[in-house]
């Protein structure tokens, strides 16, 4: 910080100073950043509750934050006609994390293969793009009719939601690596598997990283639209029960539940992120982060 | 030439003519996307003494990345033919090293598993690798960085992973598409003086191309220039100035420096002058 001393010239301030002032403005603005946080909670959530309340809203229709509150609290302690909470949170995770390695194995698989084989490319890319663009999650559906309520249908359906996710990822990792990184390691003696090993994979390991984000979300949701489509256990046959008797509160709570899961999963992800991803400049991945 | 570890390098040092590179009547065409028949270079014929400096110059656009992947083996000529030592080149030619303009490092690799890789690539133990590798490191002055990734380096360090990468197969020929081209000027000159030193102490074949007539007289015993569209050699000149030269900044003041460039530059104006009309009535 600089100053006007008596005589009228700067007076530089010392570097304690300096970095004390830092300090200060830095603590400032935590403050009123968490500030505007907890007012634009208490904004959204007080209003919903003061609206249902007054009765300008409907409770029946819209569920109010008091009654979701109520029935977390129910499914915690008291649990579901099928079992508890826990059980049925297990089954759903279970369908989603199967359902999401299966689909990442495959995705990465096909993605790589196809991304540095432009015969398979040009013989497969167009029925890819064709699959991609049917509504795949009536494929539930089927899925259901074909392998009964169990946890497979569920996982298959987490699974093929994943694939292409991650497949076109993969492919385009592939498509993007450094040519003259290529011609080098060739130079040198690589072959083919040798420049897959060193230089393709960990390419297109960038990309496949970012899209695992993505991915696990559409795990959770194929795991729940197919539990939701017919299931014995799991979150989705809560929703479905709760939409059944006219009770909106639990399925809020039941969204509640999965995203607080899916926060787990994706900050479980971000750690994966950045040991895998360890070399890569900081600033990308701060630009990620938003 | 390979005073620590030569069981690994492809070739034995002391066949004197393992690296001689000789370019007969190279001719590459290539098809634009538009379906046009294009020729990059015609009948270029040029050799490369082993052991020689030899540097590239000409506009841009005329062919020389073409000549140097012809040697390389990474492309196959259309016409006329590269033989490395007696060998006519048909495939990846063993002990050629690159180094492009652009670092070519791993980004996700660390300095050291950078340097490693071509040894690596050549099937030699892990343990061995790394000590050679810690040994290059050694000599390009990047002791202490071993665990860092090529981002947290500076562009002159990046330079240096990438020429102990080259090296480190103790290579007959060592291909150079305009190294230092994205470097400023202080440290161009550092990186120059330390490719000499370092040459002079392996000697390999070198093919340098540049744009820098400067660069290339300082550095190179032969200097050749190339004609634009298609690309062909216009004329050869060798550069008696003696060796080691030292420090490349000083020799840039020599008498005997200052007569060879302006040879060369006579000779090159011309082909610059037309190269860069061509792309301006194009632009135009």
């Amino acid at each position: 910080m600089t100053a006007l001393s008596v005589d009228g010239a700067y007076v530089i301030a010392p570097d304690s100073e300096m970095q004390a002032t830092a300090r200060r403005a830095r603590s400032r603005r935590t403050t009123w950043v968490w500030t505007g946080r907890v007012l634009a909670l208490v904004f959204v959530i007080g209003g919903w509750q003061w609206f249902t309340a007054v009765g300008w809203v409907d409770k029946f229709f819209y569920g109010q934050p008091s009654g979701i509150w109520a029935s977390l609290v129910h499914l915690f302690t008291v649990g579901t006609a099928f079992g508890t909470i826990w059980e049925n949170l297990w089954i759903t995770v279970e369908e989603a994390i199967y359902g999401f390695l299966l689909g990442t194995l495959l995705g990465v698989t096909v993605g790589i293969l196809l991304g540095a084989n432009r015969y398979l490319a040009d013989v497969f890319g167009p029925y890819i793009k064709i699959l991609n663009s049917i509504p795949r999650i009536v494929l539930g559906s089927i899925f259901i009719v074909a392998f009964g309520l169990g946890v497979f249908p569920k996982v298959l359906l987490a699974a093929v939601l994943v694939f292409f996710v991650v497949f076109f990822n993969a492919f385009q990792g592939v498509r993007e690596v450094d040519q003259n990184l290529i011609a080098n390691v060739r130079v040198l003696g690589a072959s083919p598997l040798q420049v897959a090993r060193h230089v393709t994979i960990p390419s297109a390991m960038t990309w496949i990283i970012a899209s695992l984000h993505t991915a696990f979300g559409f795990a959770i949701i194929g795991a729940l639209v197919a539990e939701v489509l017919g299931a014995q256990h799991g979150i989705g046959l809560i929703i479905s029960q709760a939409q059944g008797t006219f009770d909106p509160d639990t399925v809020y709570a039941a969204m509640v539940i999965m995203a607080v899961v899916t926060l787990v999963a994706e900050s479980a992800i971000a750690l994966l992120e950045r040991s895998v991803l360890k070399w890569r400049p900081p600033s990308r991945s701060e630009a990620q982060a938003i | 030439m390979g005073a620590h570890n030569p069981d690994h390098s492809p070739v034995s040092g002391n066949d004197e003519n393992a690296a001689r590179i000789e370019i007969t009547g190279l001719t590459k065409r290539y098809l634009t996307p538009k379906g046009e028949a294009f020729t990059a270079i015609e009948n270029v014929s040029l050799t490369v003494e082993a052991g020689q400096f030899c540097a590239i110059v000409g506009p841009t656009g005329c062919g020389k990345s073409t000549t140097l992947a012809q040697v390389s083996g990474l492309e196959q000529p259309s016409g006329g033919s590269v033989s490395v030592g007696s060998q006519r080149v048909n495939g990846i030619t063993k002990g050629v090293s690159y180094m492009f303009q652009s670092d070519s490092l791993f980004p996700w690799k660390s300095v050291l598993e950078n340097v490693m890789v071509g040894p690596i690539l050549l099937g030699t133990p892990k343990r061995e690798a790394t000590s050679l590798a810690l040994d290059w490191l050694r000599r390009v002055g990047l002791s202490g960085f071993e665990d860092r990734y090529p981002h947290q380096l500076s562009g002159g360090m990046r330079k240096r992973v990438a020429m102990a990468a080259a090296l480190i197969n103790n290579p007959r020929i060592l291909l150079m598409d305009e190294p230092f081209g994205a470097l400023d000027v202080q440290t161009k000159a550092i990186m120059q003086t330390e490719l000499l030193q370092l040459w002079e102490q392996f000697r390999p074949s070198v093919l340098f191309i540049t744009h820098d007539l400067d660069e290339a007289v300082a550095l190179s015993d032969r200097v050749v220039i190339m004609t634009s569209s298609p690309g062909s050699v216009k004329d050869i000149f060798d550069i008696d100035l003696p060796r080691p030269r030292g420090d490349v900044q000083e020799i840039r003041h020599e008498k005997r420096f200052l007569e060879l460039q302006g040879q060369i530059w006579s000779s090159l104006k011309d082909e610059v002058t037309r190269a860069y009309e061509r792309t301006a009535g194009a632009a135009a």
